[in-house]
């Protein structure tokens, strides 16, 4: 989506965290995190800030510099800190319009309960899983909300909101590396640092596997647990029509797929 | 030593000997359940197993009437479906409350496996608890018995239709004031569980274990970091379950005592649902669209099988010959080679179906073939097949699908 004039004077505050690759667990820019900038940069690219509570230093966040940021503003606390207070603390203040965030993040809890939280102490409303930003008019926003199975819902909600990105918004650009380098990282100590006691009593281990389901029989006598064990699973066949004109054929299709939903 | 005192009855004794007596059989039907001999063991008289068979030959029933019916005469008792138990709580001491997601308006076998969660927290933990489902607008589920939902909280009205976050957290807000759950237990779904439960622990301050897969009373296992940690902690109050996290209940029935919330709810929504918006097709990813109508070596007229996935508003997909031959891109292959898929419907022209695309179809819940084939595996696979040639089947299909399109805008204007 092109910037236009109308998104001049929008402020997007996108929230930002260290991502962790699922396959060998480096730390990187989160996925729907990306998403997040690139739908800021696609809105209102000087109306954007993107924002991180926790360590400056981390070099994940030059991943999303490279995106084309001139400065990442980041509220500086310890490992252990509750992001939420702070990042409310600041957006209070700094009042955006849209406070962009991820569904879920990649690493730590990774509950998803940012948006909720963020949208509850601001009192903004929440909306989820969002794949565009249509369009912003009147103090209303059109959105295109994600639904399983690729489908969209239209959503309208008035300025300001928070919303979560979906996996289904645009792609983010590349990284590039000299302006990440260059980028500005204005750390800042957070005004209220909460560390997060329930956190603590916690233990955390690497994900063991799941054991599979297994499929118990309940059979009472013998012969019934042999049918369970050798029964064919779909051996009955469907319905065949043969030697019939294609009209009544396809009227059978047809009739089936109505009944199934699936023509709109 | 036994306070009783075994007596023998020697006249009893003697009847049972004779075979030939003519109070014999009445005797030995009427002491056919406990027999006690002379030192006051229990003795099972083997004469008295089995009947007579048709034959006039004595015939033992090892099966406990298990068995298939010969000559009619079990008949009547194997066809009788057995009547589970019914499990009663008349006074609750808490209740566990579960939202399922009712994708469809059913149960789903996520919201299933939530509710066993519940009766395994109420088994474990002390006094009778009650689980208490609510469920939003028009419902179309008949087993909510047999799924485990002692006490049923069906919010309906115009206004819970459609996509309502905010006052459907308003309605649980409303539940958590009036029932005070012990435990609050959601799905973890995309469909609306893991929205919904979001919003409530941030509304009544609860901190949810979410992603939550191996939980009891004391502790709770959830996912953590995207999937790749496991955290354990202390089992809170409010928990969004992943998948499979109990076993769905399924030995008993349940009450399914409808409730009512004493205060309406109300609120002013500020996110306003504009509908569903239609989408192409195929931008929609092959391996989730819902309804796919694939093509492979049957079919001839290339443009018409285009004109048919648009007329009928399918994603398109394609065997490997297809592809292969060049008349569909690689990204539209379906089969083990290709995309799984796991369309709902899957419409498949003029496919044989090798074994790669049948277990690449393999999650569809129903095949429709046109093949000109009638011993084809795919029409084996299908729930519905035509045999005929597909040209013919698709230009009816096209015309049927505009027809339908034109009679819904005329009815609309």
């Amino acid at each position: 989506m092109q910037p236009d004039k109308q998104n001049a004077n929008l402020r997007i505050a996108a929230l930002v965290s260290v991502g962790k690759h699922p396959g060998s667990g480096r730390a990187r820019r989160a996925e729907q995190d990306a998403r997040a900038v690139e739908m800021g940069l696609a809105m209102a690219p000087q109306g954007l800030e993107v924002l991180h509570a926790g360590d400056p230093h981390a070099e994940a966040l030059r991943a999303y510099a490279g995106m084309g940021l001139k400065k990442i503003r980041i509220l500086q606390q310890g490992e252990n800190a509750d992001a939420v207070p702070a990042l409310s603390q600041y957006l209070g203040e700094s009042k955006p319009d849209i406070v962009l965030t991820g569904v879920r993040a990649e690493s730590g809890e990774s509950s998803g309960m940012m948006a909720y939280l963020l949208g509850e102490k601001l009192g903004m409303p929440v909306v989820t899983r969002i794949a565009e930003i249509v369009s912003i008019d009147n103090g209303q926003a059109n959105l295109l909300q994600a639904l399983p199975r690729g489908q969209r819902r239209a959503l309208r909600v008035p300025l300001p909101f928070v919303a979560s990105v979906d996996m289904a918004a645009a792609a983010p650009r590349q990284s590039a590396f000299g302006p990440a380098s260059r980028a500005e990282m204005e750390a800042k100590k957070a005004d209220v640092e909460v560390r997060d006691e329930v956190q603590a009593s916690w233990s955390e281990a690497p994900a063991r596997k799941r054991p599979k389901r297994l499929k118990v029989v309940k059979a009472k006598t013998a012969a019934d647990r042999f049918k369970a064990a050798t029964a064919k699973s779909s051996g009955d066949g469907g319905k065949v029509l043969r030697d019939k004109p294609a009209s009544e054929m396809a009227q059978a299709v047809f009739d089936l797929l109505l009944e199934e939903g699936v023509i709109r | 030593m036994s306070d009783e005192i075994i007596r023998r009855d020697p006249r009893a004794e003697w009847i049972a000997r004779n075979r030939l007596h003519p109070l014999h059989d009445a005797m030995q039907q009427a002491g056919a359940a406990e027999t006690r001999g002379p030192s006051g063991l229990i003795r099972r008289n083997p004469h008295a197993v089995g009947f007579i068979g048709p034959n006039g030959i004595k015939r033992i029933d090892r099966m406990n009437g298990n068995g298939p019916a010969v000559g009619g005469r079990r008949s009547a008792g194997a066809a009788k479906e057995v009547e589970l138990p019914l499990h009663k709580v008349e006074n609750p001491d808490y209740y566990v409350v579960v939202v399922p997601d009712m994708v469809g308006g059913r149960l789903s076998g996520h919201d299933r496996d939530v509710i066993g969660q519940a009766h395994k927290l109420i088994r474990e933990g002390e006094g009778a608890g009650a689980v208490l489902a609510v469920v939003f607008g028009e419902h179309r589920e008949e087993a909510f018995d047999k799924a485990g939902v002692d006490r049923l909280l069906n919010i309906t009205g115009e206004a819970f239709e459609g996509y309502t976050p905010e006052l459907r957290v308003a309605a649980l807000e409303q539940v958590e004031k009036e029932y005070a759950p012990k435990y609050w237990l959601l799905p973890d779904s995309v469909a609306a569980g893991f929205e919904l439960g979001c919003r409530l622990a941030a509304r009544i301050g609860e901190r949810p274990a979410t992603q939550a897969w191996q939980v009891s009373s004391e502790e709770a296992i959830c996912r953590g970091a995207g999937g790749t940690t496991d955290i354990t902690r202390k089992t809170p109050r409010l928990m969004l379950l992943a998948e499979e996290c109990a076993e769905p209940i399924d030995e008993t029935r349940h009450e399914v005592l409808p409730v009512e919330l004493e205060a309406s709810v109300s609120v002013q929504a500020v996110i306003q649902d504009c509908g569903q918006v239609a989408v192409d097709p195929n931008a929609i990813p092959l391996g989730e669209a819902e309804f796919i109508l694939s093509a492979g070596n049957g079919v001839t007229d290339w443009n018409q099988f285009h004109q048919a996935a648009e007329a009928l508003g399918a994603t398109e997909g394609a065997s490997r010959v297809a592809v292969d031959d060049g008349n569909m891109p690689r990204f539209r292959q379906v089969g083990a080679t290709g995309t799984w898929v796991t369309a709902r419907v899957y419409v498949a022209v003029g496919i044989s179906g090798a074994v790669q695309h049948l277990q690449g179809i393999g999650q569809c819940d129903k095949v429709i073939a046109i093949n000109t084939d009638v011993g084809c595996d795919m029409v084996k696979r299908a729930a519905l097949s035509c045999i005929a040639d597909s040209g013919e089947v698709m230009a009816e299909l096209i015309r049927l699908a505009n027809a339908y399109r034109q009679e819904v805008v005329e009815n609309a204007a």
